[in-house]
């Protein structure tokens, strides 16, 4: 049943993905985006890690895409947007890096062989995430080792949200 | 439900948003392709977090706060170039090429 799952949700997340590549609208490729992002968190809580998925949620199919949805009607680009995929040779160089990058995947395959999921590694997340939560599971290592990564990353955003105000304001 | 499904779907995503940045021409989709690269690898990270213990997922956690910040500083960087030139396809950004 979960491999059921895994499998019709792995196809919506390529399937969007390829909508997002080739559709000439920036508009529908955001909506195809989106699908994308809600696809991945099903698979996140199918692997797991339901808060990831509702993070994935929360941020990327709200904040994020309510950002570039915002961007693309303030420039008025999805209704005279102009054609921007490249010609066939770009398609065939972006071709074979799709090829390159399978083939590297399908040799480590051959060579490592297809390990099965650790049901051990499975049974002791399950077991953490029964016994601390699901957002102890990532509160408690995020606030007792990555103490000073987790303020890196406050500062970051304090220092992303200043510099985007900054670069998007009109000239005084 | 084996590893190497979630790992070649991650692969795919990858594969699939790189080929996005190299055809595309429109800034704001080749952003879009960029989310999706990073969330190809934050699927890796979680499909990898039973075996390789959690710190997978608190990673992922910080993936996600930084593709929000770079997305925020990054479409304020394309206001202001559609501003300069009334445009957002990527050879009106070319100020910084060799």
């Amino acid at each position: 049943m979960l491999t059921i799952l895994f499998f019709f949700f792995a196809a919506c997340a390529g399937g969007s993905a390829l909508m997002v590549v080739t559709r000439r609208n920036p508009v529908a490729c955001a909506i195809w985006l989106i699908g994308t992002f809600f696809s991945l968190a099903a698979i996140y809580t199918l692997l797991g890690a339901t808060f990831i998925g509702i993070i994935q949620i929360l941020v990327y199919a709200g904040a994020i895409m309510v950002l570039f949805l915002f961007v693309i009607m303030l420039l008025n680009l999805g209704n005279d947007y102009e054609a921007d995929i490249r010609g066939p040779v770009w398609m065939m160089f972006a071709g074979g890096t799709v090829l390159v990058m399978m083939g590297l995947l399908a040799r480590v395959y051959v060579e490592q062989g297809t390990a099965p999921l650790g049901e051990a590694g499975r049974a002791s997340l399950a077991a953490q995430t029964a016994q601390h939560g699901s957002v102890g599971l990532i509160g408690i290592p995020m606030y007792q080792q990555y103490v000073v990564p987790l303020q890196a990353t406050a500062i970051l955003l304090l220092i992303a949200c200043v510099g985007a105000v900054v670069l998007a304001k009109r000239k005084v | 439900m084996p590893l190497s499904y979630t790992l070649g779907l991650s692969a795919l995503l990858f594969s699939i948003g790189a080929a996005g940045v190299i055809i595309r021409r429109n800034a704001i989709v080749l952003f879009m392709c960029i989310e999706l690269m990073l969330n190809a690898v934050n699927l890796a990270f979680v499909a990898l977090s039973p075996t390789a213990g959690v710190q997978g997922q608190v990673f992922v956690f910080f993936v996600i706060a930084v593709a929000a910040a770079e997305a925020a500083v990054g479409l304020a960087i394309i206001i202001s170039v559609f501003r300069h030139s009334e445009s957002v396809d990527i050879k009106n950004f070319s100020l910084l090429r060799w």
